[in-house]
């Protein structure tokens, strides 16, 4: 039967680190209290549904609002990728984590937003290949600014909204959610080679643009 | 350019630096930044970057409302 209370107060908000929902976050072993909640929510059980959504909320919601940059937006994309998650449940089949199972549901729902707003892509494959216009600079000519002492956040999250899609999404996997390369391949369908390389590009990027963020007075 | 010995140009570190970054080893050690300013800079400010998303970017609880809409969603689809 549903549960209407709000699950946002479940026990234990593990992350696929074990740690809390808090920390930042990468791969964990099974826990055997999660794959029997997963193995009821797959049921029918609803109350093991909510308890699925608590334990993965945030970094789901995280994910969109990364990727969105908007609140609004964010929202809508987390509840169409928990209906989504309802929908399909039952289909898992544990041949990857359920965390990874569940940000590529998240990450094609984002994309298919992505691609309702006009934005030039379609596809993960898409994604992933960044028009060579939108790479980064070289690192072989004189030397330039120096990125020294700490970054403000609010550059950061200027040049990460910047950022091609595709980088963006491995960035945010990688160095935000902290998945790992294996991971982040089996979710979008790529080599652990190419989700390395994206990732290098799209740090290389961040770096250009938070170069060009620094106000001429900042400059050595 | 070589920018160091002579036995490995800058770009060819960083054409491995991805792989090198990626697989866990520490890069800092390697050869090449030992008598290369440049890639030992470019290496310390991507690491700079890496650490900053860490601390910046914390995760974001959703609002209440997003799981009462998805419940409203999911009774709708029941019926």
């Amino acid at each position: 039967m549903p549960n209407s209370s709000s699950p946002t107060q479940a026990p234990g908000g593990i992350r696929p680190n074990g740690g809390t929902e808090q920390g930042r976050t990468a791969s964990r072993p099974a826990n055997p209290a999660d794959a029997e909640v997963l193995a009821r929510a797959q049921a029918g059980d609803h109350e093991a549904f909510a308890h699925l959504y608590s334990l993965h909320k945030r970094r789901i919601y995280s994910l969109c609002l990364r990727m969105v940059g908007n609140v609004a937006e964010a929202e809508d994309l987390t509840q169409e990728a928990f209906l989504q998650l309802h929908r399909k449940i039952a289909t898992f089949r544990g041949d990857s984590a359920f965390s990874t199972w569940l940000h590529r549901l998240a990450i094609n729902v984002v994309l298919m937003q992505l691609r309702k707003k006009g934005l030039a892509l379609i596809s993960l494959d898409e994604a992933m290949e960044p028009a060579p216009e939108e790479g980064p600079s070289r690192s072989f000519g004189a030397p330039d600014l120096t990125l020294s002492g700490a970054i403000d956040r609010l550059a950061l999250e200027r040049a990460v909204a910047d950022l091609p899609t595709g980088y963006r999404l491995i960035f945010i996997l990688h160095d935000v959610e902290g998945f790992e390369h294996n991971e982040i391949a089996s979710m979008l369908d790529c080599s652990i080679g190419n989700s390395k390389s994206q990732l290098h590009k799209a740090r290389l990027k961040l770096r250009d643009a938070l170069r060009s963020q620094k106000r001429p007075e900042e400059r050595p | 350019m070589t920018g160091d010995d002579g036995k490995m140009s800058c770009a060819d570190f960083q054409a491995q630096l991805p792989e090198l970054i990626g697989s866990g080893v520490d890069v800092s050690n390697h050869p090449h930044l030992a008598t290369c300013d440049r890639c030992s800079a470019l290496l310390a400010e991507l690491e700079t970057i890496a650490e900053a998303a860490r601390q910046l970017f914390p995760s974001v609880e959703p609002p209440d409302e997003v799981w009462q809409q998805i419940e409203s969603a999911i009774k709708r689809e029941g019926n």
